[in-house]
């Protein structure tokens, strides 16, 4: 194993990240503030509590998931897009390390920044609401897992995409979408009867129910089917991202 | 002989189906210094890309010291050096830290001490601290030749290292190959360049449309396939080669006034002692006579575009 070059792989990546700090923590930071302020604070004193929950606080573990979501895919997909982009990939190509420690170095760093972003809008949150963490250990789990898993899936969008456009369009056309139907802002259980059964197709329904339990012990679905369904995308990514390596997929000729 | 790399019957059929590589066999010499010669697109970055892992290959098999470089990869890997033929740099590093990047992306322990000496080498460190995107054309050739020795390789391959590169850079560039080779490093570079392969390295191998069309040491090609001229000024021009000089190949030239002998310098008679008697016999008066040896180019030229000509008659 070359853990000189997982090292420097993920030491370059979170270098990256620290010369553009501002950019990595003001956008995240930002767009939470203003989720806040409007649905939070302008919208949500006119709402009444759900499930017991005041909705401004109940809207925290949603929107922590929308920015850990659209952060992990963008980051590990552009720390992989942008070598091929310009060519510097040929160095990691001809370097004596396994795809999969080149996976380490680059999934590791990203899932460590939308990790530590995460860490940073909650602590925001915790300004605007009086927040509670019932489960914390749970709470870390979903948080690790998630950032693990979408850092993941970023980086399979990052080996397919050969331009820019392919880099931004799952994130825009397919994440967003299922974020913002997924629960984040409402419970499920507001919805008429046939979109409740249409939404459980909605793996984000899983993240942001399992995640919103370990803070208030209110959830759509069981945590423990919440845990096994982003097991299972674990899973699934781990499967393409090794027939990608197999068959050296847009990286190797 | 002892060679470092070896590379057997090595082909390269792309997707769609282009061949790149046709059956290439080659040894490449510990220590030395070869140049691939060949025309733009004739297979020589395939090759380099074959040996250091960017590319898998057809069919074949390649070992470096001894090892497959598919099955035992990394210590493969981690003895070449590679400078590619792009300027491709990331934008926003450090020279510093680009160079620390490469060292450890290769599996060696960290040690500024050698990265200090490497980049004070190539009059880079004084730029240690700036950004990539900022240095010129050539100081970014510079840096990819320091991430390529960053690691400390024994064999280095430079994929037109003087490309687009100006006069100077390039003779500090063959200064550099020159003192690499000291050290002990096998060194590959390809070029187009005729001049360059003639001017630093041991043996040439020439390529083709993916074929290895031959590898000779650089003095025994210029004296194999070399032919030298004689150039034979008169004081009076003739119209027409005398009958009595027919079997000589002769040309005639500047309006009749010089006569160009081509001759063979790895025969047993050059035919020189009586082709001067069969001009003096045939009353021509001789003002002067030089002699030019073929260059490098000449057999070049010659062999790839017989190549092509056999080709195109199949």
């Amino acid at each position: 194993m070359n853990l000189q070059a997982i090292r420097v792989i993920y030491r370059s990546e979170m270098l990256r990240a620290w010369n553009t700090l501002f950019q990595t923590l003001a956008s995240p930071v930002i767009s939470t503030s203003l989720y806040f302020v409007v649905f939070g604070g302008a919208i949500g004193s006119r709402i009444q509590t759900i499930d017991g929950v005041e909705y401004g606080l109940f809207i925290v573990p949603g929107l922590t998931m929308l920015t850990l979501l659209t952060q992990s895919i963008s980051n590990a997909s552009f720390a992989i897009y942008f070598p091929k982009f310009t060519g510097t990939i040929y160095e990691i190509l001809s370097a004596p390390l396994s795809f999969y420690e080149a996976l380490i170095g680059y999934v590791g760093a990203a899932a460590s920044k939308s990790f530590i972003i995460g860490v940073i809008i909650l602590m925001t949150a915790s300004l605007f609401v009086d927040l509670r963490i019932e489960h914390p250990l749970w709470m870390l789990t979903f948080l690790l897992l998630t950032c693990i898993t979408f850092s993941l899936f970023g980086f399979i969008i990052g080996l397919w995409a050969d331009n820019f456009e392919k880099l931004q369009i799952i994130p825009i056309l397919v994440i967003t979408p299922l974020v913002f139907l997924g629960g984040s802002f409402y419970s499920i259980s507001m919805l008429p009867p046939v979109w409740q059964t249409v939404t459980l197709f909605n793996p984000v329904v899983y993240l942001v129910s399992g995640f919103r339990w370990s803070f208030f012990e209110v959830a759509d679905v069981n945590v423990w089917v919440s845990l096994a369904m982003i097991l299972i995308f674990l899973a699934l990514c781990l499967i393409v991202v090794s027939w990608m390596f197999k068959t050296g997929y847009k990286l190797k000729e | 002989m002892d060679s470092i790399v070896s590379i057997k019957q090595l082909s390269k059929v792309y997707d769609n189906g282009f061949k790149a590589l046709n059956n290439v066999s080659l040894d490449i010499k510990r220590g030395e210094i070869l140049a691939l010669l060949g025309p733009n697109g004739a297979g020589k970055t395939t090759l380099i890309s074959a040996v250091t892992g960017i590319i898998s290959s057809s069919t074949g098999s390649i070992t470096v010291n001894g090892f497959d470089n598919v099955t035992h990869f990394r210590q493969a890997r981690s003895q070449i050096g590679l400078v590619p033929q792009e300027l491709t740099l990331g934008a926003f590093d450090t020279v510093w830290n680009t160079v620390s990047f490469s060292r450890g992306l290769f599996g060696a322990k960290r040690n500024p001490a050698y990265l200090k000496q490497l980049l004070i080498d190539l009059s880079l460190w004084d730029k240690k601290d700036n950004q990539l995107r900022m240095l010129s054309g050539g100081m970014k050739r510079r840096v990819l030749i320091a991430k390529a020795l960053s690691h400390e390789p024994d064999i280095v391959f430079l994929d037109e290292p003087t490309a687009g590169v100006d006069v100077e850079l390039r003779k500090d560039m063959w200064q550099l190959v020159n003192r690499l080779r000291e050290s002990g490093v096998t060194i590959i570079l390809t070029t187009h360049y005729i001049e360059e392969a003639e001017e630093i390295a041991d043996r040439i191998g020439i390529i083709s449309d993916g074929e290895l069309l031959l590898i000779e040491d650089k003095k025994e090609l210029m004296h194999k396939l070399g032919k030298k001229k004689l150039h034979i000024e008169l004081r009076e021009p003739t119209l027409e080669i005398p009958a009595s000089l027919g079997a000589f190949d002769i040309e005639l030239e500047d309006q009749g006034s010089t006569l160009i002998y081509t001759y063979d310098t790895s025969a047993e008679a050059t035919g020189i002692t009586n082709l001067l008697q069969q001009i003096s016999s045939a009353g021509l008066h001789l003002k002067d006579i030089q002699t030019t040896q073929s260059s490098l180019e000449d057999i070049f030229v010659d062999l790839v575009s017989d190549d092509q000509y056999r080709k195109a008659a199949q």
